[in-house]
């Protein structure tokens, strides 16, 4: 992983699920409706901001967003697509 | 002294942000706790006087933000639209500022006079962090005062600036700086605002209601519709869903994801110009310990380490309290009865000492254990834990169609149901909320526990089964036990599934939760929320059960056996106190066992014991006879109740000293096949009356109470007959 920012247009999105513990990771979208995006970014998961994965466990993820900590369910994390920096 | 002056204050917060702690600094004891009407939202009111004027306080619900997903959030905003208080004092959790600031924007956009308490500012300046408050206050516009609420540092200075932004709502409103949402959505909201009633325009209500129609909020379209006439409202909702459109197109993601958007950039800005971060909080205590404690190879194990040390501490030190209170809870029976001559037939002595003292003491004398079970998860709670334990459970619930956080719930199922139940208002998808309800009483709570206790001493006697590092030793009872609270959560687990593959079938809510910090709780909130749990079980012992002791005590107690069977004991007792030396151990003794054998024949002529033999062949196949039924009948109320009726039933009279020879009886009586049949019916059947009133209050109707005691009745009955009709074929 290349220290500096990677040009937005050209890196490719991934999920979330194929970070790494202690990757940094910059949050662009949630697939899938309900409100989920919008229910993330109300808790500060909004497009751009970067996050950190402290944890990943078999179920759900630890990341570091804004100074907090939040716990994403398994459910969400396949659905979290970002760009690593 | 008041001097006449009244303000009404909103507390708002963050869940964890210390809002609850500040609310009881500044009430004190002067709180009461009530419901919003309709919904079974706790409404918390307070009253405070500060500086000559009267605080109404009202603690509003945690909250992350303001929009309608939850019923708090709906419940929250709605006291701020319609009861309009003189200020709103959002809570923030410094340490955490930027997502704590979010709700603080919401309540800026509602127009209300904002004053913000940054709290936990002890554990901010620790982190590094150097908020420059002023400045803040100068960008957000709004008031802002340093709090550390669990020292009470600060709340003086907030009750001031309280009382200064209650002085002149409208200017504090007007000083307020709220976010500009950017080029494509100003326009948009200003064209919206426009077109918004008059009725709905004061103090900048009028931008808010057009925001929201940006949001598509249905809670805000549904109250414009209800105020509005109707070819205006349809022009209105039809030029929001163009400009939501529009924006759409442009900015490519929703108005409702922009707008949050938005917001969090206006904080972000005006954090940057303010907060100085030190040292990176990356590794911040908490992190290197949430390293192990949610860990691959630790995780799981501490957490079961956690639980088992929480269950050993309940049931050790509280099942001795319980068996002290269960010693008061005889003399005094015994001292109430010896008010009357020996052989009176009173039905107030008897109302007394067999039904009130006995039924409420045998509940009341639970009470150590309860209160120990929610004091550890109070400890647990107020550290941080349940969070990283809600997260450590989630895989094994997902598996069951559920998540993490009805973990907490379940753990408090095992003290008493009644708490669980309430306890699930944390879930916020209804569907994991009931899923969560109908098979909470599969934990088994501790009214069953002395049921376990009897029929264990009666069939498996205590033999020690192996000793763990030669320090202690394991009994085979302990180890039944064991079993029969894992058959619960198996069960539990089963149905789970059954409930998500048919009745309440859909995708699980989505799990996102807020990681607290760790910090260390204190005594006195510990102390707080284990009284606000154990308050609900004593009010049930003390309301429901009694009543339906009483009830009990009366189906029992009547119709009477007719004169002949009067006739016939009362010769019984001449002739044992004439041919027995008087006071003698064999005089007292024969003529317990009359006493007891003519109740035993008054209680199956009873009402109950009519209906106990009415259901006995439905009950057959378990392996029941009619006194096992009668007494599960009279445990409806309370489970606790069905020791003591079994001992009735058993010509034994109630009461610890009576346990041995009951044991002996039942021993006698049934085979061990039988009573594990009883054991499991009573861990899986039908939920004591409380719960199912708790089970239809939360979940806002009786059918889903129905569903719960039906489905646990059925799945009890099963099981039990299957346990019983297999073994008896194994057995024999």
């Amino acid at each position: 992983m290349s220290s500096e920012r990677s040009d937005p247009a050209s890196t490719p999105l991934m999920p979330l699920t194929m970070a790494t513990v202690g990757q940094r990771v910059i949050f662009v979208r949630a697939d899938g409706g309900c409100g989920l995006t919008h229910r993330l970014a109300e808790m500060g998961l909004t497009r751009g901001e970067e996050l950190e994965v402290m944890n990943r466990g078999p179920g759900p993820y630890i990341v570091s967003v804004r100074g907090g900590r939040l716990v994403l369910g398994r459910g969400m994390v396949h659905r979290i697509l970002v760009y690593p920096t | 002294m008041a001097d006449g002056r009244q303000i009404t204050v909103a507390l708002a917060g963050n869940p964890n942000s210390g809002k609850s702690t500040i609310f009881n600094a500044i009430t004190g004891g002067r709180q009461h706790v009530g419901n919003y009407p309709g919904v079974t939202v706790e409404k918390k009111t307070g009253r405070a006087v500060h500086n000559g004027a009267e605080l109404q306080v009202v603690d509003l619900p945690g909250t992350y933000s303001l929009t309608a997903y939850s019923i708090e959030e709906v419940i929250a905003r709605n006291s701020i639209l319609d009861e309009k208080p003189d200020v709103v004092i959002d809570i923030v959790d410094s340490s955490n500022l930027e997502r704590n600031l979010y709700l603080a924007t919401q309540v800026m956009e509602l127009g209300a006079p904002l004053l913000l308490a940054f709290n936990k500012s002890d554990l901010a300046e620790a982190r590094g962090m150097a908020i420059d408050v002023e400045k803040l206050s100068r960008l957000l516009g709004v008031p802002i005062v340093r709090t550390v609420g669990h020292k009470g540092a600060g709340i003086r200075e907030l009750l001031d600036a309280a009382l200064a932004v209650a002085a002149d709502p409208a200017s504090a409103s007007a000083r307020q700086n709220l976010p500009h949402y950017g080029r494509e959505l100003d326009p948009e909201v200003s064209k919206l605002a426009e077109m918004v009633p008059q009725n709905c325009r004061r103090a900048g209500r009028d931008r808010w209601v057009a925001v929201k129609l940006l949001e598509n909020d249905a809670e805000a379209i549904k109250r414009l519709r209800a105020i509005m006439p109707a070819d205006e409202f349809e022009k209105l909702l039809a030029a929001a869903a163009h400009s939501r459109r529009h924006v759409e197109s442009v900015c490519g993601d929703s108005a409702e994801i922009i707008l949050a958007d938005r917001r969090y950039g206006f904080i972000s800005g005006a954090c940057q110009e303010s907060v100085r971060s030190g040292v990176e909080a990356r590794h911040a205590l908490s992190d290197r310990i949430d390293a192990v404690v949610t860990s691959g190879v630790f995780g799981l194990p501490l957490f079961v380490l956690l639980m088992l040390l929480v269950f050993q501490f309940t049931f050790s030190l509280g099942g001795w309290l319980t068996g002290q209170l269960d010693a008061a809870k005889e003399l005094l029976s015994a001292g109430v009865s010896g008010l009357w001559p020996a052989g009176a037939d009173s039905p107030l002595r008897s109302l007394l000492a067999d039904g009130i003292i006995e039924g409420v003491g045998t509940v009341l004398s639970f009470v150590p254990m309860i209160f120990l079970l929610f004091l550890a998860i109070s400890v647990l709670e107020d550290s941080g834990y349940m969070a990283r334990a809600a997260f450590i459970v989630d895989r094994f619930m997902h598996k069951i169609g559920l998540h993490g956080k009805s973990f907490i719930p379940m753990l408090i199922g095992f003290g008493c149901n009644v708490p669980g139940i309430l306890a699930t208002r944390t879930l916020e998808s209804r569907r994991d909320r009931l899923t969560t309800m109908l098979i909470l009483p599969l934990m088994s709570c501790s009214a069953r526990l002395p049921i376990y206790v009897l029929i264990l001493g009666a069939f498996f006697p205590r033999r020690a089964a192996f000793s763990v590092f030669g320090l202690a030793e394991v009994s085979n009872q302990a180890l039944w036990l064991l079993g029969i609270y894992l058959t619960g959560i198996l069960l539990a687990g089963a149905a789970a599934r059954l409930l998500r593959g048919t009745i309440l079938r859909g995708e699980a809510g989505s799990f996102v939760m807020e990681l607290p910090p760790y910090r260390m709780p204190t005594l006195r909130g510990v102390l707080v929320h284990t009284w606000q749990r154990g308050w609900m079980f004593l009010r049930k012992a003390g309301t429901v059960i009694l009543a339906a002791v009483i009830v009990l005590w009366a189906l029992t107690t009547w119709p009477k056996p007719d004169e002949e069977h009067t006739r016939r004991f009362d010769a019984q007792r001449l002739a044992a106190e004439s041919g027995l030396p008087a006071g003698s151990v064999q005089a007292e003794q024969t003529l317990r066992a009359v006493d007891a054998a003519r109740r035993e024949a008054e209680l199956e002529h009873s009402a109950i014991g009519r209906i106990g033999r009415a259901i006995q062949p439905v009950m057959a196949p378990c392996g029941f006879d009619w006194k096992i039924s009668t007494a599960l009948i009279a445990a409806l109320p309370a489970k606790e109740v069905f020791v003591a009726q079994m001992g009735v039933l058993h010509a034994v009279g109630a009461g610890r000293r009576a346990d041995q020879p009951l044991t002996a009886r039942l021993r006698a009586a049934y085979s061990p096949l039988q009573g594990i049949s009883i054991m499991l019916f009573c861990l899986v059947s039908l939920p004591c009356i409380p719960t199912l009133a708790a089970t239809w209050q939360e979940s806002g109707s009786w059918k889903w109470a129905l569903v719960q005691v039906a489905g646990l009745t059925a799945l009890a009955w099963l099981i039990a007959t299957a346990v019983y009709q297999i073994g008896s074929l194994v057995v024999s």
